[in-house]
C-alpha cells in the first residue's frame, strides 16, 4: 500500500508540474501566473477540489502517442470563493501552449456539466494557443462540444472568462457566449485571425495589442468588459466581482452586511444638477452617493462611456445600475451605449438582480453613421430588454427624458415598478428649443416670439410634472433623499412575482 | 475690559457691554463680497443681532455665503468684472434691501476710494476706514511718502518717479546694490525686478516699466534697497472715530509662495518685546497721519537684524486676521462695525496682550505636485476638521458646491490655536489630516509638508522660505513621514474589516464556509511587511514584523476618517478604496497599500512593475469637456505658450498651451471628441 502511495504522490508531483520547470521559469518571467498558481490565487486558501489531473490526450499522429502530460494543459475542479461554491477551468500555457484537444475539450465539459447540475457559476481561465493542431477535426469538436454547454448554460449559471493569454480562432466563441469578459492588459489578446493572417489579407499592419488587445476590446469594440494591470490584479478584483452575483437563476443575488443606513442623506445632491440644463455633472458621483459604503463595480467604464453600467449594493445586497452619462455625448442613446446596456439588463434580469435606472437622456444620437449603423435595430434592443425584464425595476429621472429615449429607459409604460423623478427633471418629447422650432415654425423668424414661446414650453413642460399627473411617475422626490426612497422601493419589490408568457424564446431583435 | 477665548471659532469676542449703549447701530448690513469672508462676516453681524445681506454673481447662486444671509440679492455674472467688482449694482442692492452699512471685506472693491464715495453719497455707511486714508495709502510712492513723514522707517530709496534708465543707475548707486524695481500701481509680484549690478538695472528698468504699462496700464517704477533675508511681519490696528489708534500685536507671513502667503502666525517667532512696540507704534503713528479709522495693516519688512522698513499698508480687513483675534481674543469685525458706527474702541493699548499661539493655513484648490495649478470644480466630497477651542474652520464652501474657475481658489482658511507655537503646530498638522476634500485637487500635503519641515518649526523663517527649501517645486519626496508602521497597522485593520464581512456573506455552501485569514502581508512601496490581526472588543491587536500594536477604533466601512489609537497614540487616516488598493493619506504622505495573504503575495513577486507613461511628454485634458479644436498636428514644433488646443468645459473655452518648446509626436484626440480630465490629447517628441 506504501508503495501504491508513493506512486500517486509522484504521478501528482508530476502532473503539477504542467510542461517543466524551464517553461514554468518563462512563464513567470513574462509577469504571468501558472495555471495552478491562478487558481490558488483566485480561490479561497486551500479550498480547491482538482478534477481530472491524469487525463492524457489520445492523439497517435506525429509522434503525439511518445509525449503526454497528465492533466493535457487544462486544469479543472471546484472550490470556493469567500465560501462560495464555483467551477473553475485554467488553461496551462506550460503545457502544448495551452492548446485544446479533445480530452482537454472534456474536462471542461465535465465541470461545466457538473456546475450546472448543482447551480454553481463557471469561471474560465483562458490562456490557450489555439487547437490542438496534431488532433484536427477532434480538437475541433471539442471546442463545439464547450460552445454547446455555454449556450445551454446561459442564463442557468453565470460564466465568466478571464482571459490572461493568448485567445485567438475558434477560441474566441467560448468567452463571447460568456456573460463577461475580463482581460490582461500586455499579456492577453482576443482576435479572429492574427496580425499575419490580417497583413497577408487585407495589407493592413497591425500588432497583436493593438488588433485584440485588452485597451482594444475594452474601450474600442466592447468584446472584453474590463482591463486589469496585470494576473494579481485580475484574479483578486474577479474574486471581488463574483461576490455580486447569485449562484445561478433560481438564487437571489447574495447580502452581506453593511455599515451604511438605508435612510442616509446625501445633501450634496441637491446641487448635483447644474442650473444651466446643457452643462454636464457626472452621474457616477450619484451612483457612488447611494450606494452602499460608497462602492460601485463599473462593467465597461471605457466603452460606449455615455452609459455607465455595474453593480451596486443597497441594505447589503446587489443591484444592477443602469445610468445615462451626461458627460458624455450628452448621455444620448446610440448604438454602442444600446447594445452595452440592453446586454446588461439582460444579464441582470435572467440572474435577479433588480435593476436600478438613473436617467438623463437627451435622446438618441441623430446622423448617417448611427443610422446606417442600424441605430433602429439596436436601440430596440435596450427597449426589448427593460420591457422583457420582470425583475425589481426602478427609475430615478435625474433631469431630461426626452421623446423616444424616455420611453425607454425604464420607463412606467415598460413595466417600471417605481418610477421616482427628481424635481429637476424635464419628461418631454424634446427640447423646449426643438419642440418650439416645430410647434410654432411660422414664428420661427421672429426671435422675440420664438423666446416667449420657447420659455413658455420650458415652463409647461420641462418639469416632472405634466408625467406626475398622469402617473407615469410616482413620487417627485429630493435629490438628497434618493437612496432612501430607491432602498424603500427595492424592500418593497423584494418579493416581487412577474412572469412572461411561455413562448420558446422571444425574437429580440438581433 | 473682560477678554473671552472660550471659542475662538466663533466667540472670541470681547465682552459687549464693555461698548456704550446706543441705538445708533447698524439694522442690516450687506457684504459686498463672497466666500469665506463673507460668511466671516455675517456671523458676527448675525451674533451682534445685526440683518445681513448677501450678493452674488449666475455662479455663486447656491453659495454658502448666500444660504447663509437673511437676505440675497443677484448682481450679476459670474465674471467678478461684472458683478462683485460694480458699485453701481451693490448701491442698488443696499437701496433695494435697506442696508445701512456695507462690509466689503477683502479684495474686490475694499480699497476702492469710488466705492466709499459712492457709498456716502447714499448715506450708507463703509465699515473701513475713510477716502482719505483708502486714497493715501493706495499708492506705493505717496504712502511712503507719508510714512517717512510720519517718522516710520522705510526702505532706504528714491520715492520720486524715476526719469529712464540713466537715472535708475544713478540712484541705484546712491542707494548701493541690491536694489529693487518695482511698479508704482503694482502688487502681487508684477512688475518687480531685483538688481544687484549696475548693467541689471538697465535691464531690470526696462523690464519693469513693460510691466507695469501692460499689468497696470501705469508705468511708474520706483527703487528701493534690497532686503536680504527679509521676513514679512505687519502689524494689526485698529482706529476708532474719537481718536483711539491701537495696535493690536503682529502676524508674521513669510511663508509664501510667489508673493501669495501661505502660512500666518501670530506672534512672530521673531520678534522681541522691544521691536514689537516699535513697530506697533510706528503703526499708529502712520495711521493717525492718515485719520485711520477701521481696522487696517501696516507691512513691514524685516531683516535677519531686525531693522524693519514699511511696505505698505492695506486699507482693509487682511485674509489672515483671525491669528490675531486668537491671540488677542478680539473680533476684529465686530470692533471694525463698531467704531463704523461712532462707537469708542472698548480698550487701550494696555489691554492688549496677546496669549498663547495661533497659526493660519490657506487651503487652496490647486495641485501642489503640478506647479500649483488652480483645480476648479466641484467638491464631490468635503468634510472640513471639528471646530474647537484649539481648531478653527473659515469656510466659504460645502460639500456638493463649486470651485469656480471665476474667483480665487481658496476652500478655506484652518487656523488653529495652543499655548505654544509647538502646541499650535501639532494642533494645525491633526487638523489637515482630518481635511477631507475631494473632487478638487488642494494643497493639504502641503501645508502638511511645511508644517513638519524643521526648518519651519525652528522659526527659521523668510519670505524666500519655499523657494530656498523647494526649489525644484513640491514633489512627493519632499514629504516626509515619520512612522511607516501607521499606514501598514491601518491597512491591516481596514483589510480585516473588509475580509471579515466577505467571510460573513449569503449563500456559502455548508462545509465549505470561509474564514478569513488572520496573517496578512502589507504592500506598500518597496516594503512587505507581515501583519497578523486579531479582532478584540473595542479594536484589534496586530502583530506587525514582531511589533505589537493596539489598536482602539470604532471605525466603519462608509467613515472616509479612520480615526483610531494606535499602541494610545491617536492617529487620523484618510481612506479610499481604489480596486484592489487602500489609498491612505497622513501627515501629508500618501500610501498605496495592498493587503494579500501571503501566498499572493510571494505570487506577486512575479508581477512586472510596468512604467508609468512619462505624463510630462504628453499634453493632458486639464478637465473634462470638449475637444473643440487641435491647433497643431503631429510633426510640428511648438514654442512655449503657443496654443495646442482648445477644451470646451462648462461652456467656456479654455485654451491649452505648451508649457515648453518641443515637436508634436502624435495627436491623441480628434475636434469633437469629449474629453476625460487627464486624457492624452497630444503626445510630444
Amino acid at each position: 500500500m506504501h508503495e501504491i502511495i508513493q506512486q500517486l504522490e509522484e504521478k501528482r508531483k508530476k502532473a503539477r508540474l504542467g510542461g517543466g520547470q524551464a517553461r514554468i521559469d518563462a512563464h513567470h518571467a513574462k509577469g504571468k501566473l501558472t495555471a495552478r498558481e491562478r487558481i490558488e490565487l483566485l480561490l479561497d486558501p486551500d479550498s480547491f477540489e482538482e478534477w481530472d489531473m491524469f487525463v492524457e490526450h489520445r492523439c497517435t499522429d506525429f509522434d503525439m502517442e511518445l509525449d503526454h502530460v497528465p492533466g493535457d494543459g487544462v486544469v479543472v475542479g471546484y472550490g470556493t470563493l469567500n465560501g462560495r461554491l464555483v467551477f473553475v477551468f485554467s488553461q496551462d500555457f506550460t503545457v502544448y501552449g495551452g492548446s485544446l484537444s479533445e480530452t482537454h475539450a472534456e474536462k471542461i465539459c465535465k465541470i461545466m456539466d457538473q456546475a450546472m447540475k448543482v447551480g454553481a457559476p463557471v469561471i474560465g481561465l483562458n490562456d490557450s494557443g489555439g487547437a490542438r493542431i496534431q488532433e484536427g477535426v477532434a480538437s475541433l469538436g471539442g471546442y463545439a462540444d464547450v460552445f454547446q454547454r455555454n449556450v445551454m448554460a446561459s442564463g442557468v449559471i453565470p460564466q465568466i472568462s478571464m482571459i490572461m493569454g493568448p485567445c485567438a480562432g475558434g477560441a474566441v466563441y467560448s468567452p463571447a457566449m460568456t456573460d463577461f469578459i475580463f482581460m490582461v492588459k500586455d499579456s492577453s489578446y482576443m482576435f479572429v485571425t492574427g496580425p499575419d493572417v490580417v497583413k497577408t489579407v487585407t495589407h493592413e499592419t497591425v500588432t497583436a495589442e493593438q488588433l485584440g488587445g485588452a485597451i482594444t476590446h475594452t474601450s474600442k469594440s466592447g468584446v472584453a468588459d474590463l482591463a486589469f494591470e496585470n494576473d494579481v490584479e485580475a484574479l483578486l478584483m474577479l474574486r471581488r466581482f463574483v461576490n455580486y452575483l447569485p449562484a445561478n437563476n433560481r438564487e437571489k443575488p447574495p447580502v452581506w452586511p453593511t455599515d451604511d443606513r438605508a435612510d442616509r442623506m446625501e445633501m450634496s445632491l441637491d446641487t448635483l444638477v447644474p442650473d444651466d440644463t446643457n452643462k454636464p455633472y457626472d452621474m457616477k458621483e450619484l451612483i457612488l452617493k447611494i450606494a452602499d459604503e460608497d462602492e460601485f463595480f463599473e462593467i465597461q467604464p471605457n466603452y460606449a462611456r455615455n452609459i455607465i453600467v455595474g453593480f451596486i449594493r443597497m441594505e447589503g445586497s446587489t443591484v444592477g445600475v443602469v445610468a445615462n452619462q451626461p458627460m458624455v455625448l450628452a448621455g444620448c442613446l446610440d448604438i454602442d451605449s444600446s447594445k452595452k446596456a440592453a446586454r446588461f439588463v439582460r444579464f441582470c434580469d435572467a440572474f435577479n438582480i433588480p435593476i436600478l435606472t438613473l436617467v438623463d437622456v437627451p435622446g438618441f444620437m441623430p446622423g448617417t453613421t448611427q443610422e446606417y449603423g442600424g441605430i433602429i435595430k439596436h436601440g430596440a434592443k435596450l427597449l426589448y430588454a427593460y420591457a422583457e425584464a420582470t425583475v425589481p425595476k426602478v427609475t430615478v429621472i435625474t433631469r431630461k427624458a426626452y421623446g423616444g429615449a424616455y420611453d425607454v429607459m425604464s420607463s412606467k409604460h415598460l413595466r417600471g415598478d417605481v418610477n421616482f423623478a427628481w424635481p429637476s427633471a424635464e419628461i418631454a418629447v424634446m427640447g423646449p428649443k426643438g419642440a418650439v422650432e416645430i410647434i410654432f415654425r411660422k414664428d420661427i423668424g421672429d426671435a422675440e416670439k420664438i423666446a416667449a414661446r420657447t420659455e413658455e414650453y420650458r415652463l409647461k413642460f420641462a418639469n416632472p410634472f405634466i408625467a406626475g399627473k398622469r402617473g407615469y411617475i410616482d413620487d417627485v422626490i429630493m435629490p438628497h433623499e434618493t437612496r432612501k426612497r430607491v432602498c424603500r422601493s427595492l424592500a418593497m419589490l423584494r418579493e416581487k412575482k412577474l412572469e412572461n408568457p411561455w413562448r420558446k424564446h422571444g425574437n429580440i431583435p438581433l | 475690559m473682560a477678554q473671552t477665548r472660550e471659542h475662538p471659532a466663533l466667540n472670541c469676542a470681547l465682552t459687549l457691554n464693555s461698548f456704550s449703549e446706543d441705538d445708533d447701530m447698524f439694522k442690516k448690513i450687506l457684504v459686498a463680497n463672497r466666500g469665506e469672508i463673507a460668511c466671516r462676516v455675517f456671523k458676527t453681524a448675525k451674533r451682534m443681532g445685526i440683518g445681513t445681506v448677501a450678493v452674488y454673481s449666475d455662479a455663486d447662486r447656491d453659495a454658502l455665503h448666500v444660504q447663509m444671509a437673511d437676505e440675497a440679492v443677484h448682481i450679476g455674472p459670474s465674471a467678478s468684472n461684472q458683478s462683485y467688482l460694480v458699485i453701481d449694482r451693490i448701491v442698488a442692492a443696499c437701496k433695494q434691501t435697506g442696508a445701512d452699512a456695507v462690509h466689503p471685506g477683502y479684495g474686490f472693491l475694499s480699497e476702492n476710494r469710488k466705492f466709499a464715495e459712492a457709498l456716502a453719497a447714499e448715506g450708507i455707511a463703509f465699515i473701513g476706514p475713510g477716502v482719505k486714508a483708502i486714497e493715501a495709502m493706495g499708492d506705493k510712492i505717496t504712502s511712503k511718502l507719508i510714512a517717512e513723514k510720519a517718522g516710520v522707517s522705510t526702505v532706504p530709496g528714491y520715492t520720486g518717479v524715476v526719469d529712464g534708465v540713466e537715472h535708475a543707475v544713478k540712484i541705484s548707486a546712491d542707494i548701493g546694490y541690491p536694489v529693487m524695481l518695482k511698479a508704482s500701481a503694482g502688487g502681487g509680484g508684477k512688475g518687480m525686478r531685483v538688481a544687484w549690478s549696475e548693467e541689471e538695472c538697465r535691464d531690470g528698468f526696462e523690464r519693469a516699466t513693460n510691466e507695469a504699462r501692460s499689468s497696470f496700464g501705469d508705468d511708474r517704477v520706483f527703487i528701493e534697497k534690497f532686503v536680504e533675508e527679509p521676513r514679512h511681519i505687519e502689524i494689526q490696528v485698529i482706529a476708532d472715530s474719537h481718536g483711539n489708534t491701537l495696535y493690536l500685536g503682529e502676524r508674521e507671513c513669510s511663508i509664501q509662495r510667489r508673493h501669495q502667503k501661505v502660512i500666518e502666525e501670530a506672534p512672530s517667532p521673531f520678534l522681541d518685546e522691544a521691536t514689537r512696540k516699535a513697530m506697533g507704534e510706528q503703526a499708529v503713528a502712520l495711521a493717525k497721519a492718515v485719520d485711520y479709522q477701521s481696522a487696517g495693516t501696516v507691512e513691514f519688512i524685516v531683516d535677519s537684524k531686525r531693522n524693519f522698513y514699511f511696505l505698505e499698508m492695506n486699507t482693509r480687513l487682511q485674509v489672515e486676521h483671525p491669528v490675531t483675534e486668537l491671540v488677542t481674543g478680539l473680533d476684529l469685525v465686530e470692533l471694525m462695525i463698531r467704531v463704523a458706527a461712532g462707537e469708542k474702541l472698548p480698550l487701550a493699548q494696555s489691554d492688549v496682550k496677546l496669549t498663547g499661539w495661533a497659526m493660519e493655513s490657506r487651503v487652496y484648490a490647486e495641485d501642489p505636485f503640478r506647479n500649483f495649478m488652480p483645480s476648479i470644480g466641484r467638491l464631490t466630497h468635503y468634510l472640513p476638521p471639528k471646530e474647537s477651542k484649539n481648531v478653527r474652520v473659515d469656510t466659504g464652501v460645502f460639500e456638493g458646491g463649486e470651485v469656480s474657475m471665476f474667483y480665487d481658489p481658496m476652500i478655506a482658511k484652518l487656523i488653529t490655536y495652543g499655548n505654544t507655537r509647538n502646541e499650535s503646530i501639532e494642533h494645525m498638522v491633526e487638523a489637515l489630516d482630518a481635511y477631507y476634500i475631494r473632487g478638487v485637487n488642494h494643497n493639504i500635503s502641503f501645508l502638511n509638508a511645511l508644517m513638519v519641515h524643521p526648518r519651519f518649526v525652528e522659526g527659521r523663517l523668510t519670505t524666500n522660505f519655499i523657494a530656498d527649501e523647494f526649489p525644484d517645486g513640491f514633489s512627493a519626496e519632499n514629504i516626509v513621514h515619520r512612522d511607516p508602521d501607521v499606514p501598514v497597522v491601518v491597512a491591516a485593520v481596514i483589510n480585516q474589516n473588509f475580509r471579515n464581512r466577505s467571510a460573513a456573506m449569503s449563500g456559502q455552501a455548508r462545509g465549505l464556509s470561509y474564514h478569513a485569514p488572520a496573517t496578512w502581508r502589507v504592500i506598500i512601496g518597496d516594503r512587505e511587511a507581515e501583519a497578523s490581526v486579531v479582532p478584540q472588543s473595542k479594536g484589534y491587536s496586530l502583530v506587525v514584523d514582531g511589533k505589537p500594536y493596539e489598536v482602539v477604533t470604532n471605525w466603519k466601512r462608509t467613515d472616509a476618517l479612520f480615526k483610531a489609537t494606535i499602541n494610545q497614540k491617536p492617529v487620523c487616516v484618510q481612506v479610499d478604496r481604489e480596486g484592489i488598493y487602500y489609498d491612505l493619506f497622513h501627515r501629508g504622505a500618501y500610501f498605496r497599500a495592498l493587503v494579500v495573504p501571503p501566498a499572493t503575495a510571494e505570487l506577486n513577486k512575479y508581477m512586472i512593475v510596468k512604467e508609468p507613461p512619462d505624463l510630462s511628454k504628453f499634453l493632458l485634458s486639464p478637465m473634462p469637456g470638449l475637444l473643440v479644436s487641435l491647433t497643431v498636428a503631429a510633426g510640428d514644433s511648438v514654442k512655449a505658450g503657443e496654443e495646442l488646443a482648445v477644451v470646451e468645459a462648462m461652456k467656456m473655452e479654455n485654451s491649452l498651451r505648451a508649457l515648453q518648446d518641443g515637436v508634436v509626436k502624435v495627436t491623441l484626440a480628434e475636434a469633437g471628441a469629449s474629453l476625460t480630465v487627464d486624457q492624452p490629447i497630444i503626445e510630444f517628441e
